[in-house]
């Protein structure tokens, strides 16, 4: 197997079995006082970072957003309260990096009627909380968000919040995965066509 | 209220008034979403006794359960003493739904077990007009449960006619003939919900409305031979088609296109979280067996169309709800499997992970582009004066559609002759009498 076809823009050989239950197992339990980081300087590190990916997707600079995240990234925006198991229930979105690059793909196509003409957002991010959860080099993060989206002549809200892992690669703190719970994520929801 | 069915629908085209109407809409409520077998819920949804869902049948809330006797049952989810709701919740495991207004309390037969104070009433609330009203036909086929209010329809199965050769083939490529409902992708648009099932078989639209996922799959490598691309260049010559299969049902068959060989499904299919990983993992483990077990993951390339609410496409059971006379919910029910007969055995996990991943790609990715068209149909339909829609494609050209011996019509793939034959029925429906009733329990 040559080197290129393992590049996770071209191939997914990543999401495998190992992947899906350490993803699991990251979001299972995490979100608690004992792992919270106070350090004031770290948490305003971390604010900035979640309003700088804001701006990127409210600008639809989106190779700036997709390399905010790493290689071997996931996307997941599960389809039930709590998450569910991504192996066994349908998620409202579950992107790998070549699935979000589709994605993105897509959007800058012209041919994709749900987005022509493009959503205009502006988000607002709060409650950032980090998290020291497991080795060194990587923390937890939450926020809470609301999607002011234009689309279709009216302005709607998309609202809920979100789980980051993250982690520190030669010295610049990435995001590994994103998991973004709508809290009206097992409701019909109209047009969910923009990156969340 | 009296319209001019004739008028309305015709040969080629049928009103902008079948979308736009509410008084239509209302008598659609009463007449198909009442009169005729509409599908509900799914058993995998309900498996233990007690186990519950909240649907609608049309616009009636419904709980829909597996009661204490292990009879399914789709109850109106209305209290008799003040029309409140019962239950809130969209699933649960409940003997009985006690109101949360004044107390009554319901068995899950039904049947009312008790109010609070009950000697304050001089009715005898034994009385069987205080249980619970419930459809008077609920049955499954295979698990499809599907209700109806008109005790004059026919049994499901004859309803459903030839469309059980779809759906059994459908249902028997899983292992046991067994599939498991298992989250959805759920969407609203706000448009009429004739436009989803009008959608349903549509072969036309597919290389225009999609054009940014068939863009989006064609990017990193040449994917002409994926299902979508089918609709390229001339996809009425192709071995593919659509078929009316009567009662409103219609069915669209891309498997005559697919190489007849294990791994012929999964070789249609495009990329997917976990693809090549699944792929050189069973290849390695399983030799030869690899290529069918991918194909549990792949899409099926059928759209089966039951009227007036269901397809099963790809993987998916996607069920039309009807809000109002422009707004409508389409749920995109995943399905999983189990390893039934046993010999699938540590493939089971990958097999659905990535069964998972092939059912978000479309909802995704060409679902949400189908859905703002059909919101634009809503929007263009407000010009009044312009009357017709046509649904044309295909009419008065000799010898493109054949009338089969079971008396289905075969055409090919991207024909509106479905469209044609099922409005058909429709107005058949609409013009009818119609006799709907509930029951109660004794």
């Amino acid at each position: 197997m040559s080197v290129g076809a393992q590049d996770p823009s071209v191939s997914s050989f990543y999401v495998n079995d190992s992947f899906y239950g350490d993803l699991i197992a990251r979001f299972q339990d995490w979100d608690h006082d004992r792992h919270g980081i106070c350090d004031p300087v770290e948490r305003d590190g971390f604010r900035l970072l979640l309003e700088r990916e804001a701006r990127f997707l409210d600008q639809h600079k989106y190779d700036d957003w997709l390399a905010m995240l790493t290689r071997e990234c996931v996307y997941w925006a599960p389809a039930r309260p709590g998450g569910g198991d991504p192996r066994t229930e349908i998620a409202v979105m579950f992107d790998d990096r070549r699935r979000l690059e589709d994605r993105v793909f897509r959007l800058r196509s012209e041919f994709a009627w749900s987005q022509a003409p493009a959503s205009r957002t502006v988000r607002m991010i709060s409650n950032v909380e980090v998290f020291e959860y497991g080795e060194k080099d990587r923390r937890m993060l939450r926020s809470n968000f609301i999607i002011n989206e234009f689309w279709d002549n009216e302005i709607r809200q998309l609202v809920g919040w979100c789980g980051y892992d993250m982690q520190n690669i030669d010295g610049r703190w990435l995001i590994r995965a994103k998991q973004i719970n709508l809290i009206n994520c097992d409701r019909c929801i109209r047009n969910p066509s923009i990156i969340l | 209220m009296s319209h001019d069915w004739e008028g309305l629908v015709q040969e080629d085209r049928v009103h902008r008034a079948l979308y736009t109407d509410p008084a239509i809409f209302n008598a659609e409520m009463t007449k198909i979403f009442g009169g005729t077998w509409v599908y509900i819920a799914h058993e995998s949804e309900i498996p233990n006794v007690n186990d519950y869902v909240t649907r609608k049948l049309g616009l009636r809330p419904v709980i829909v359960l597996r009661d204490s006797n292990n009879i399914l049952r789709v109850l109106y989810n209305r209290c008799t003493h003040r029309g409140t709701t019962l239950c809130r919740h969209e699933k649960g495991n409940a003997r009985a739904f006690q109101c949360p207004y004044h107390g009554w309390n319901f068995l899950n037969s039904g049947k009312l077990r008790g109010v609070p104070w009950a000697d304050g009433y001089s009715a005898d609330i034994k009385d069987e007009k205080f249980n619970l009203a419930q459809a008077p036909r609920v049955e499954s086929y295979r698990g499809f449960i599907f209700a109806t209010l008109n005790l004059e329809a026919p049994i499901l199965l004859n309803w459903l006619g030839p469309m059980t050769n779809p759906i059994d083939e459908w249902l028997d490529r899983n292992p046991g003939g067994k599939i498991v409902v298992c989250e959805a992708n759920r969407f609203k648009y706000k448009g009429n919900w004739k436009l989803a099932y009008d959608n349903s078989s549509d072969g036309y639209h597919v290389i225009y409305s999609h054009r940014s996922l068939l863009e989006m799959e064609n990017r990193l490598s040449d994917a002409s031979n994926k299902g979508m691309a089918y609709y390229k260049n001339s996809p009425d010559s192709l071995a593919m088609y659509v078929q009316y299969m009567g009662n409103g049902h219609h069915f669209k068959d891309k498997r005559p296109n697919l190489q007849a060989r294990p791994g012929g499904l999964w070789a249609i299919e495009s990329t997917h979280p976990g693809k090549e990983y699944a792929e050189a993992e069973f290849r390695r483990k399983y030799g030869e067996r690899a290529e069918s077990l991918l194909d549990l993951a792949g899409s099926e390339p059928v759209n089966i169309n039951i009227f007036p609410n269901l397809s099963l496409l790809g993987n998916h059971i996607q069920v039309f709800q009807p809000i109002s006379v422009n707004e409508t919910d389409a749920v995109w029910y995943g399905t999983r499997i189990e390893d039934v007969n046993g010999d699938i055995g540590d493939a089971l996990g990958t097999i659905n992970a990535l069964r998972m991943r092939t059912q978000e790609g479309f909802p995704n990715f060409g679902e949400v582009d189908d859905l703002a068209n059909f919101e634009q149909i809503q929007v263009g339909l407000q010009c009044e004066e312009d009357e017709w829609i046509y649904m044309n494609r295909g009419h008065g050209i000799p010898d493109r559609i054949k009338t089969n011996a079971d008396g289905t019509i075969t055409a090919p793939a991207t024909d509106e002759v479905f469209m044609r034959e099922y409005i058909k029925e429709w107005k058949r429906l609409m013009k009818g009498p119609t006799p709907l009733s509930i029951k109660r329990e004794p």
